[in-house]
Order: structure tokens, then sequence, then C-alpha cells
């Protein structure tokens, strides 16, 4: 069976889909995800779909699926790479992709999360200062 | 209907022997018609033509406007419908040119009057009906295919996709949105995004004279699809007019932003990415 590689760079987990996928491709794939997520402490997965010529049904509901996983294990889901015909036919075809975050290609995706990552650390201190200058007059 | 044989060669002498008289009765029941369109030379040539072309396929016996001798006769009758056509004459001017030839004929064969001759004329303008129906046919086709380059023009002319600025591209949308047009604004519009790696993407329908619901079917599945692959797009040059059709037919934008020309569109685009370019800045700095 076919195995989709994982690779880490820096905060980050790369997939990059190159086979069709299967239904047992698609479960290893999730499980060495989810190992990775949890042994290396990454908060960002890059998903890149570029050489995929046919999204169906099947293909969405798994990405839909490692997004939520990722998100349980607090990181984020980026899928980058769609073809303009893969687009096309999703929206001709109703499908939407509910909860997956997009963008063009992998460096897009990767300057996508770092915003995110940054959002979330700076959200703290910013919160607790937000109120002092309303609250002082 | 076709000629026989012996009616075939009477027509033909006929033809040959009042060839002046014909032509030129001919000739001037089509000038009274056009009133001046066409110059009375150019008139006279191709009704001099039309006469030799139907003498040359009856003299070599032909009986029927399909008949393999009418060959050359069918290609001047095509020709004289298409020049009608392109410069503009009505279908039934073309038509009537050709049935012209029956009043002729009838005017010259008035001299004698003979039973045969009323069996004869009858025989001949089945032909002459003929040789209109054909006329017509080709000029229909030809005003067609005048159509159908048209509008390969036009869509060839009419989606263009502009860089607007660094990670912008903007589509100028001119003309009324069918299903074949929105459909090549989408494919370049992805396939420029991807080009060029743009993550905004302007949508201007100042130029869409009208957006009914299916217009905006259109445009709304663009902007999925450029969502999608991980794009966002902005619809601008929206007309008072339009923004009250699209609210009194109930359409909804969603979280689509919409602005009412190109310049906020474009002040909003950059606005965002200007948000972003200080947010990584203040990370760095931190």
């Amino acid at each position: 069976m076919e195995r989709v590689p994982i690779l880490k760079i820096g905060n980050i987990l790369l997939v990059s889909i190159q086979v069709d996928m299967s239904d047992q491709t698609a479960v290893a794939l999730q499980e060495d995800l989810a190992e990775r997520i949890v042994a290396t402490g990454c908060h960002g997965v890059i998903i890149d779909i570029t050489a995929l010529d046919i999204v169906d049904s099947f293909v969405g509901r798994m990405l839909s699926t490692i997004a939520s996983i990722s998100r349980v294990l607090d990181a984020e889901t980026v899928v980058v790479g769609m073809r303009p015909a893969v687009a096309i036919t999703l929206v001709e075809l109703g499908l939407s992709l509910n909860g997956i975050r997009t963008a063009l290609n992998v460096e897009r995706g990767m300057e996508l999360i770092a915003i995110d990552r940054a959002d979330d650390d700076h959200d703290d201190p910013d919160d607790d200062l937000v109120p002092e200058p309303t609250a002082s007059p | 209907m076709a000629l026989s044989a012996d009616e075939s060669g009477r027509l033909g002498e006929l033809l040959t022997s009042r060839a002046e008289l014909v032509t030129q009765r001919w000739t001037e029941i089509i000038a009274g018609q056009l009133r001046g369109r066409l110059s009375q030379a150019e008139l006279v040539r191709q009704v001099q033509e039309l006469h030799r072309a139907l003498v040359d396929a009856l003299s070599k016996g032909a009986v029927d406007l399909n008949a393999e001798d009418a060959t050359e006769l069918r290609a001047v009758l095509a020709e004289f419908s298409r020049g009608q056509a392109r410069q503009g004459f009505s279908a039934t001017e073309t038509a009537t040119g050709v049935f012209a030839l029956k009043e002729a004929l009838l005017s010259v064969l008035q001299a004698d009057q003979d039973a045969g001759t009323l069996r004869d004329y009858v025989s001949f303008s089945a032909l002459v009906d003929q040789m209109g129906l054909f006329t017509f046919e080709t000029f229909v086709r030809t005003r067609e295919s005048l159509i159908a380059d048209q509008a390969e023009q036009l869509l060839e002319l009419s989606t263009p996709v502009v860089k607007l600025w660094e990670g912008v591209v903007a589509v100028p949308l001119v003309g009324t949105l069918d299903s074949a047009r929105a459909q090549v604004v989408m494919e370049r519009l992805l396939q420029t995004l991807v080009d060029t790696g743009s993550p905004y993407a302007i949508i201007d329908i100042t130029g869409v004279p009208a957006v009914d619901t299916q217009v905006a079917q259109h445009i709304l599945k663009t902007v999925v699809a450029a969502r999608l692959m991980g794009a966002d797009c902005i619809i601008s040059g929206i007309r008072p007019q339009i923004a009250q059709t699209i609210v009194a037919l109930g359409i909804e934008f969603g979280d689509i932003a919409t602005k009412a020309s190109l310049a906020d569109a474009l002040r909003h685009v950059l606005r965002l990415t200007g948000v972003e370019a200080s947010r990584r800045q203040s990370r760095r700095e931190a």
C-alpha cells in the first residue's frame, strides 16, 4: 500500500498528495498525521493537492476529517494548490469543503498559518490592554 | 417537380432568342424594388450572369436544380445570395430577385397565345421557385455564419484579466453575461490567480447592463471557486439601479465584499494587505 509522506518544515507539517487516494491510504494518512502532530507539537498542517486532477466527495470528506482531527490537536489545516478545473467542478457539484481553509500555494499557506499563530500569541496581551483605556475616563 | 427534357429545351431556346428582352425586364423589376441601393451596372452584371448560368444549365439538359448539370447555376445563385446577405439586403429582396424572372418570362410569353405555352410556363415557374428557395436557404446560412463569427469575436475580446497591484487582479466585465461567457471568465480568472499567485481578485461589473438571478448565480459561482482555491473576491462597480434590482430580486451576496467603485475595492484590498503586512512587522519586532 502506498503511504503519503509527511514532511516537517519548521513548525509546520507538509503533506503533498501525489497518488490517487483509496480508503486505506486515507485512513493511514489520518493515523500518521495525528501521530506526527502529537510527536512534533506542530501547530500547522498544509495539505498540497496540486497534483490531484480529481477531487470528489470522498477526497473532500477526507480533507474535512483531517482538518477536524488537526483542530482537536490544536493545529491549523490549510489546503493549498487546488487547480482551477477542480475548483470549478466542486462548485458545479455544490461541494463547498466546509470548515477547510485554502490558499493558492504552499508559500501563502505558510504565511496564513504564521499570521494565525501571531494572532493567537498576541491575543492575550491585546485583550488585557484594550479594556484599560476605555475604563479609565 | 422536374421539367421534362422537352420543356427544358424550349425554355433554353426562349431565353436565348429573347435574351435581350428577358434580362431587360428582369433588371427593371429588381431595380424598381431596390430603389437605387445597387448601381445599375452592378445589377445588370448580376442579372446577366444569372441568365447566362441558367441558359448554360438548360442547354446541358438540366431538368432540375439538384441535377448534376446545374452545379454551376447553383454556384452562381449561391454567390448572388451571399453578396446580397453581406450587403445587408433583406431575405425578401434577395428571393424576389430570382422570382422576378417569372414576371419577365410572362411578359415575353404574352406575345404568343397558345395552350402549350401556358403549360410550359407553369413548369418553368416550378424551376424558378426551386431557384428562389435555394437562394433563400443560402441567404439564411450566410447570415447565420456571420452571426456565429461575430459572437465568437465578442467572446474573445471581452474578457481580459488585468493585474491592478502586487497580488491583486481585476476582471472588468463588459456586456451581457451568459453561461458561455461566464464559464470563460471563470476559467480565465482562476487560471490567472494560479499563474500570478494573487490572493485577491476584483470583479468589476460596471459594464454589465443588467444583473438578474442568473448573472448573479454565475458571479457567485466564480467567487466560491476562487475561495476554494484560497483567493478572495470583491465585487465592484455596482450602479444604483443594479443595487435596487439586486435587492428587489432578493439576491444574497452573503459575506462577499461589494463596493460601489473599482477604486473603493482596491482601497479595501490594500487595507486588508496592509493590515497583514503591519501584523507581520509587529510580530518580527516583538
